[in-house]
């Protein structure tokens, strides 16, 4: 069985519609069109499917998102801009740039960010979209790839020539707005020998409750560094899916660090997939979860060629009625020796009625590999809570500065201060702690 | 009189480790708990902080008059009581000063008294942390964590320099300390000794005792205290070894 298969859904007519009114080359509609055939034939995926059976996702298909990009006032969105990329970030509202919004005028000369639209204009961009789009990760993933890739608009495209380095972080900030339904989609090229920073965005003007439907692929090119944050602040109604998916070759670094703080129900697929010898790359995480949301990440690292090194360091802290999902799969496949593959999945309960379900899967098929996986599923150490009761603070100060400490190692990770202090008021904020450091 | 245990049973997961203490400090006293390992020397310093794993199965705690087995752990550090832990807890992503902070004005608050803002309280930090030569680079690291062994016991005394206990229960502070390190904390613990509050040295080794002098040393064995005396005794444990003491309480 599955969701919607077959059917004439909310989807169909807007489908069409976008489809005629595009003119996009031939060959991105016939992609559209075969990943709208899937969807059709196959619709969302379901719990009967193995990588879904804890993430029920029916509640989706209730619901009649439309598709018109609303307006948002610059005011609303300052919240959601740092001033690290305030001259390079560009901002999408329901799916559509948001030209008042989006500057990249602080951008280097050398450094390519566009929308799809404005790519494909452009020969020598128009090829690269060609040769990349969807070739990390195809439409038929999934029933939101698939959507996904059959909704494919106005997706942001950056392209970072061979040798440059980017200083300057940029910005990808998708708002959506009450009912909506939209596809963010994004093509990250880094050439050869090229270093930039991204920052992945997704935010809500208001606690509205729509769908947010993205896919991510992320080519990183010989001995090119690439590092991602990617930070998901829907709303507590919102329904979110994105997945990303990273190629890496020759001793190329690929550096996540994966924040989902909102969402009542959201899912991050992360496939890392090592193309060539000599690539490093961490996938780390951390998903912090009040009242009745869920979120599931599953996320597959893939070693196919020798000496490359995974790290992984995920954690969850889940509260009140909150659930969590990880899945971490890691192959090691027959030529991949001198791998090195790291994997951790830490989780603190911090209620009863809270509850994750972990599973890391290391897959090996060389003997010459070093890995080690784990995952612990606890409460707060009672000596730690005890040290800081002894001086003098309350049970409920201790708990939540434990808990702040405990996902701390996350955030710490982000070296862009802005977003690392917002990260740090939000965590704190929910744990209702005030430092004022 | 601070602190008065009467009788004192106690133990963890079942297993009887105090058999029966008795203890009188007052104020404007440092007195030395000695005794081998597995005396019951760090169970007493934990029953004293109220640490939930131990349980207390007979026997009474008064502190300032008040049943001290009564409060949380929390609110006997609010009211004064402080351990210093063997084995100090490290805290990652909140510093030292936030830290220090907080506590400072929970027990503020608890006392009705004024609470500081950080610039103030960063001045009374700076001030205190003189007492145990530490340098306000500590101050935005992480609560203990990537300390060295010596510095968290610095930590520790820096701590109980701004919360000002009155009755500071020091546990095992001289273990994993070299010389310096043992010299700097011993002294800090020496400015901070005064009229209003008394100090419980707990320590294996004699060592500690030759930098912070104790007016009254106690020898515990098998969960009760066998002998009693001043600072002398303490020497004559060294000399004799703890084989002597355990002999005298059989």
């Amino acid at each position: 069985m599955n969701l919607q298969a077959g059917k004439e859904t909310i989807y169909n007519a807007e489908f069409r519609r976008s489809l005629e009114q595009s003119n996009q080359p031939g060959w991105l509609k016939s992609l559209r069109e075969n990943a709208f055939a899937y969807f059709t034939e196959n619709g969302f995926p379901t719990v009967q499917n193995e990588d879904w059976k804890y993430t029920n996702v029916s509640a989706i298909i209730k619901e009649n998102f439309g598709f018109e990009a609303s307006s948002i006032d610059a005011e609303t969105l300052k919240i959601f801009a740092y001033p690290e990329s305030k001259q390079t970030q560009l901002v999408f509202v329901d799916g559509k740039l948001n030209k008042e919004l989006s500057d990249i005028s602080a951008l280097p000369e050398n450094a390519v960010v566009l929308t799809f639209e404005e790519a494909l204009k452009d020969e020598r961009h128009a090829q690269t979209l060609k040769e990349k789009l969807a070739r990390s990760i195809n439409y038929d993933f999934n029933g939101f790839t698939a959507l996904n890739t059959a909704f494919v608009d106005e997706g942001a495209f950056l392209h970072v020539p061979k040798n440059a380095k980017i200083e300057t972080p940029i910005l990808l900030l998708f708002v959506s707005t009450n009912n909506k339904a939209n596809f963010p989609r994004v093509l990250i090229v880094a050439e050869s020998f090229s270093e930039a920073t991204i920052i992945e965005s997704y935010a809500r003007s208001n606690e509205a409750r729509y769908l947010t439907d993205g896919v991510v692929e992320v080519f990183v090119a010989d001995e090119a560094r690439i590092k991602h944050f990617r930070v998901q602040r829907e709303s507590h109604e919102a329904f979110h899916y994105t997945a990303t998916a990273v190629n890496i070759n020759r001793a190329s670094f690929y550096d996540s660090t994966n924040i989902n703080l909102g969402g009542k129900l959201s899912r991050h697929d992360i496939n890392v997939k090592f193309n060539a010898e000599g690539g490093e790359a961490f996938v780390d995480g951390l998903y912090m979860l009040n009242d009745s949301q869920h979120h599931d990440t599953h996320s597959v690292i893939d070693h196919a060629l020798p000496n490359c090194n995974s790290h992984q360091n995920y954690k969850g802290v889940l509260n009140e009625k909150s659930r969590g999902v990880f899945n971490g799969k890691v192959f090691v496949r027959e030529d991949a020796s001198g791998t090195d593959a790291q994997q951790s999945n830490k989780n603190l309960l911090l209620s009863n009625d809270a509850r994750v379900d972990t599973k890391p899967q290391l897959e090996i098929f060389n003997d010459d590999v070093k890995c080690a996986h784990g995952a612990t599923v606890g409460q707060l150490e009672e000596e730690e809570l005890f040290y800081l009761l002894s001086r003098g603070l309350s049970e409920n100060l201790a708990r939540n500065l434990l808990t702040y400490g405990f996902a701390e190692e996350i955030i710490n990770k982000i070296d862009i201060e802005s977003i690392k202090k917002e990260l740090d008021e939000a965590v704190l904020n929910r744990l209702e702690v005030n430092l004022e450091a | 009189m601070l602190l008065e245990v009467k009788n004192l049973h106690a133990g963890i997961e079942g297993k009887a480790i105090l058999k029966g203490l008795n203890l009188q400090i007052n104020k404007g006293e440092i007195h030395a708990i000695m005794g081998p390992n597995g005396s019951g020397k760090s169970t007493l310093a934990k029953v004293l902080a109220g640490h939930p794993s131990y349980e207390v199965l007979q026997g009474e705690v008064f502190y300032e008059g008040k049943n001290l087995l009564e409060l949380e752990p929390d609110e006997r550090a609010r009211e004064g009581v402080f351990l210093a832990f063997q084995y100090p807890v490290e805290v990652p992503g909140v510093s030292n000063s936030q830290f220090l902070r907080l506590a400072y004005n929970e027990k503020m608050k608890h006392l009705g008294e004024e609470e500081l803002d950080p610039l103030e309280f960063n001045d009374l930090l700076k001030e205190r942390a003189k007492i145990v030569e530490m340098d306000s680079s500590f101050f935005k690291r992480s609560v203990n964590e990537g300390f060295s062994g010596g510095e968290k016991k610095r930590n520790e005394i820096l701590q109980m320099a701004v919360l000002e206990p009155k009755l500071a229960v020091l546990d095992e502070t001289d273990s994993g300390l070299d010389i310096d390190a043992l010299r700097i904390v011993a002294e800090g613990v020496n400015k901070l000794r005064g009229s209003e509050n008394a100090i419980i040295l707990v320590t294996h080794y004699q060592r500690l005792l030759n930098y912070i002098e104790p007016d009254f040393v106690h020898v515990l064995a098998d969960g009760k205290i066998v002998k009693e005396g001043g600072k002398e005794l303490a020497l004559e444990l060294e000399e004799k070894g703890y084989d002597w003491v355990k002999a005298a309480g059989k």
